[in-house]
């Protein structure tokens, strides 16, 4: 059996991602929009453990309030896409016939196109800002869900306890959600926190394009996109909100491995 | 003779693969009284368990025809309300392999108790009292504490009787049993079997038994149904079958099995193999094994027809078989 140690470790960096997203106030030194011009492009340092910006704002605070915005994304762009894809993938697995292989054709073209360009033409044409990226990332992320839930239910519904299930009489609403969903659910739990990292990854870069969350918004995407400029003489405004993607990216992941382990021990 | 509970009549199965239709089931005719215990034994692949789940219509991708009627009515045809409200109050089945039909993720309380909430009108607390009693009822000490286990915690043989109990939960009338002893050990299954006849003669409930070991046959059932190739080839009385078949296969499956006795006598297996069902067979299809072949039998099917009283036969050399 393999430890608790990458669920414990994925957890408190998750717990600590969400203290800041939570309560930005308490944990940043120094307010986030504050202008300083006595500490214009600081380096890091004892006042500014991350150093400052071309304004004097505090990358440090800055990274952590938008923290927020980064873990809502994750939390938004992935909640619609499972729902939605769970709930197709079970009637679809489960029932078979016509639907399944309308939604075959479904998954074929979608997954000819890049993710992330799809999501980009769909949100130059609803127009940059959260709102369209969420509305976006819902219309082709739910796709992938269904297609592992659909695999999933096509393996259970062939199972004896179906089987007895429908012997029994049972209904085909108390099947679906009390015998085959629970059962199939474990997969696609696992597939939800990674893809939350995914969801990050792809709202910083949106971000970054300027297509996600807009300027006054803090996102580590934008924030990168503001310090690219300035990389040669001042590194640390566009490289700090990188370790901020790149440790909420390691928390989900280790969270994600951790809950896959967990889960399977009953198995 | 009042209508017997279930009557089934003339059913086929046809599966539809990649390399053409397989005819699993080929006309197959039986009948279960009310508090009957029909044996329903064949080789693996006789179309046994087929049949049994052609009845309860869990098939999917299989044609089905002929007539399965449940106290007179047709279940092939019923809608799919009046289907769900036979399955389980009036018809239950449990399977070989118990691990793999209970659920994994609920407690065997929980499943037991759904099976009473999907059926009955007992509130909670009476559901709580009535799964103990079925409990009891299986054989499971301490229910109250195993109410609460999940069926990894179980051994084998606990789970066949979890199953067991979810099935009588809703009280059915007739129970149907797909080798439900196969998958457990010898002891084991001594003590499942004799708990379903205990079971069938205090409830008065009828059970179709399906199996190919024919010892449980002899000790367990009041008739038999011997299957061979998606066919009946005979059925009838057990001590009558036993003593007096009257189809070849029948025989040569008898000489294949000990017996009782201070007698030691060499076993005859029957040679060869079961034929292959995805091409049609026009004769009967136990004639490559058969010893007793006539010029009629590879090209005319025999049909089954009484040879004694409540006994048929499918063998046009029924006259010359012997025990």
């Amino acid at each position: 059996m393999r430890g608790r140690a990458p669920l414990l470790a994925g957890g408190a960096i998750l717990l600590a991602l969400l203290l800041c997203a939570l309560l930005p106030g308490v944990v940043a030194p120094y307010d986030p929009l504050a202008f300083d011009y006595a500490a214009l492009l600081q380096p890091p340092g004892a006042a500014h453990p991350f150093g400052t910006d071309q304004f004097g704002r505090d990358i440090l605070s800055r990274t952590i309030a938008a923290a927020t915005i980064d873990l809502q994304i994750a939390l938004f762009a992935t909640t619609g896409p499972l729902v939605i894809g769970t709930a197709v993938g079970l009637l679809v697995g489960y029932y078979g016939g016509v639907a399944d292989a309308v939604f075959g054709r479904v998954v074929d073209l979608v997954v000819t196109f890049p993710f992330l360009v799809l999501v980009i033409a769909i949100v130059a044409v609803l127009g940059p800002g959260l709102g369209n990226m969420y509305v976006a990332v819902t219309a082709v992320g739910w796709v992938f869900y269904a297609r592992l839930m659909r695999g999933e239910v096509m393996v259970l519904r062939g199972q004896d306890y179906v089987s007895a299930c429908k012997v029994l009489g049972y209904g085909q609403a108390r099947i679906l959600l009390r015998h085959v969903l629970p059962n199939a659910a474990r997969p696609i739990l696992v597939y939800w926190m990674t893809d939350m990292a995914l969801a990050i990854l792809l709202g910083s870069s949106l971000g970054y394009l300027g297509l996600g969350a807009q300027p006054p918004e803090a996102e580590w995407g934008v924030l990168i996109a503001d310090g690219k400029n300035l990389f040669t003489q001042a590194w640390w405004v566009a490289v700090f909100p990188g370790f901020a993607i790149v440790l909420a990216g390691i928390g989900f992941s280790l969270a994600g491995d951790g809950m896959a382990d967990l889960l399977d021990v009953k198995r | 003779m009042t209508a017997p509970l279930l009557d089934v009549d003339s059913l086929r199965v046809t599966f539809d693969t990649p390399r053409g239709p397989v005819l699993a089931v080929d006309g197959v005719s039986l009948q279960v009284g009310a508090g009957e215990v029909l044996g329903l034994v064949g080789e693996s692949g006789s179309g046994k368990s087929v049949t049994l789940r052609a009845i309860t219509r869990l098939l999917r991708r299989a044609t089905v025809t002929g007539q399965v009627l449940w106290r007179g009515r047709d279940l092939l045809i019923q809608a799919e309300p009046a289907l769900r409200a036979v399955r389980g109050r009036e018809v239950a089945m449990i399977f070989q392999e118990p691990m793999a039909a209970l659920n994994p993720v609920l407690t065997i309380g929980q499943q037991i108790e759904e099976s009473l909430a999907a059926h009955g009108t007992l509130d909670r607390r009476a559901r709580r009292a009535r799964a103990l009693e079925l409990m009891d009822l299986v054989g499971i000490a301490a229910g109250a504490q195993r109410l609460g286990a999940y069926p990894h915690e179980f051994s084998g043989g606990m789970r066949q009787r979890a199953m067991i109990a979810i099935a009588l939960a809703p009280q059915p009338m007739l129970l149907l049993a797909d080798e439900p002893t196969t998958a457990l050990d010898v002891t084991i299954q001594d003590q499942v079997l004799k708990l379903l006849l205990r079971l069938a003669d205090e409830l008065g409930m009828a059970m179709v038994l399906v199996t190919h070991d024919l010892g449980v046959v002899a000790e367990t059932c009041s008739r038999v149904c011997v299957m061979y190739a998606g066919r009946v080839a005979e059925a009838g009385p057990v001590a009558d079958v036993f003593a007096h078949p009257r189809h070849a296969y029948t025989a040569a499956l008898l000489r294949s099995m000990p017996r009782p006795g201070p007698a030691r006598e060499r076993l005859a297996p029957i040679p060869g193999q079961p034929p292959r069902l995805d091409r049609a067979i026009p004769g009967c299809p136990f004639v490559p094994r058969c010893g007793l072949v006539e010029p009629r039998c590879p090209t005319h099917a025999p049909p089954l027809v009484p040879v004694a009283p409540a006994h048929q036969a499918a063998c046009w050399s029924s006259a010359r078989v012997a025990p």
